[in-house]
């Protein structure tokens, strides 16, 4: 059963007001995965303090460094079911779970932050993570 | 924006692995724990040699992605516990 939108709506806006469209629909997020050319980070939030709490702090600031992924969408779990089932369409061989984060180079899946490797860490760690992958992802664009 | 769940265990909602003194290792979110049980959502279980993978092989698979859940729940009496981890403490290779 999904939250009250009133409680979500912070959780929401953290990651808009860093530039990431929210892709509320199934169609939404075909329409962002359609385009296939450069990179395109998707992040699944989710209501769960024990680890979003720390996923969105660290893609914020992850998303403040030199590297950075041509597009940005997010989907909601629990709250915008049918544009999280389209979106882990997208990565069908890898268990579903939230938050988790997805990064997509020309359309493949290059790099994946499956939950438990976002819980009981910091902000700063998930976002060095990404930075790395962001700056790998960068390199293989540049060369 | 802190977590919505007062009065549980310190590794509630951490994804854990729990071995047995028997065959099976268990990997789900830990909801609680006390001396009576660990209690687990969204949980798999593997026996050793189950699709001819031995405990650690599984592990080290499930470090790298997670695991696709076969139980909603699972109560797992202390008695069988041999020890608790976070999944996230296995190394993924």
């Amino acid at each position: 059963m999904p939250y009250p939108e009133l409680m979500v709506k912070p959780m929401r806006d953290e990651l808009a007001t860093a530039g990431i469209e929210e892709l509320r629909t199934a169609e939404a997020v075909d329409a962002f995965m359609a385009e296939k050319e450069g990179s395109a980070l998707l992040v699944i939030n989710s209501v769960c303090g024990c680890a979003a709490g720390q996923a969105r702090p660290g893609v914020r600031a992850a998303l403040e460094g030199v590297a950075k992924p041509d597009r940005l969408g997010t989907v909601f779990a629990g709250q915008d079911v049918d544009a999280v089932r389209r979106a882990r369409e997208y990565f069908a061989d890898i268990p579903p779970s939230s938050p988790s984060i997805a990064l997509f180079k020309d359309g493949e899946l290059a790099y994946f932050v499956p939950r438990h490797r976002i819980e009981n860490r910091s902000a700063e760690d998930v976002a060095a993570d990404l930075t790395a992958a962001f700056e790998r992802v960068a390199a293989v664009e540049a060369s | 924006m802190g977590t919505f769940h007062q009065g549980k265990s310190q590794l509630h909602g951490i994804t854990v692995v729990v071995d047995t003194t028997g065959p099976e290792v268990f990997v789900g979110r830990c909801d609680d724990e006390d001396a009576e049980a660990v209690i687990l959502l969204d949980a798999d279980v593997h026996r050793e040699g189950d699709e001819g993978r031995s405990k650690d092989e599984y592990l080290v698979r499930a470090a790298q992605f997670g695991v696709w859940k076969k139980h909603d729940r699972l109560v797992i009496p202390r008695a069988q516990v041999a020890s608790i981890r976070p999944l996230a403490d296995v190394a993924a290779t």
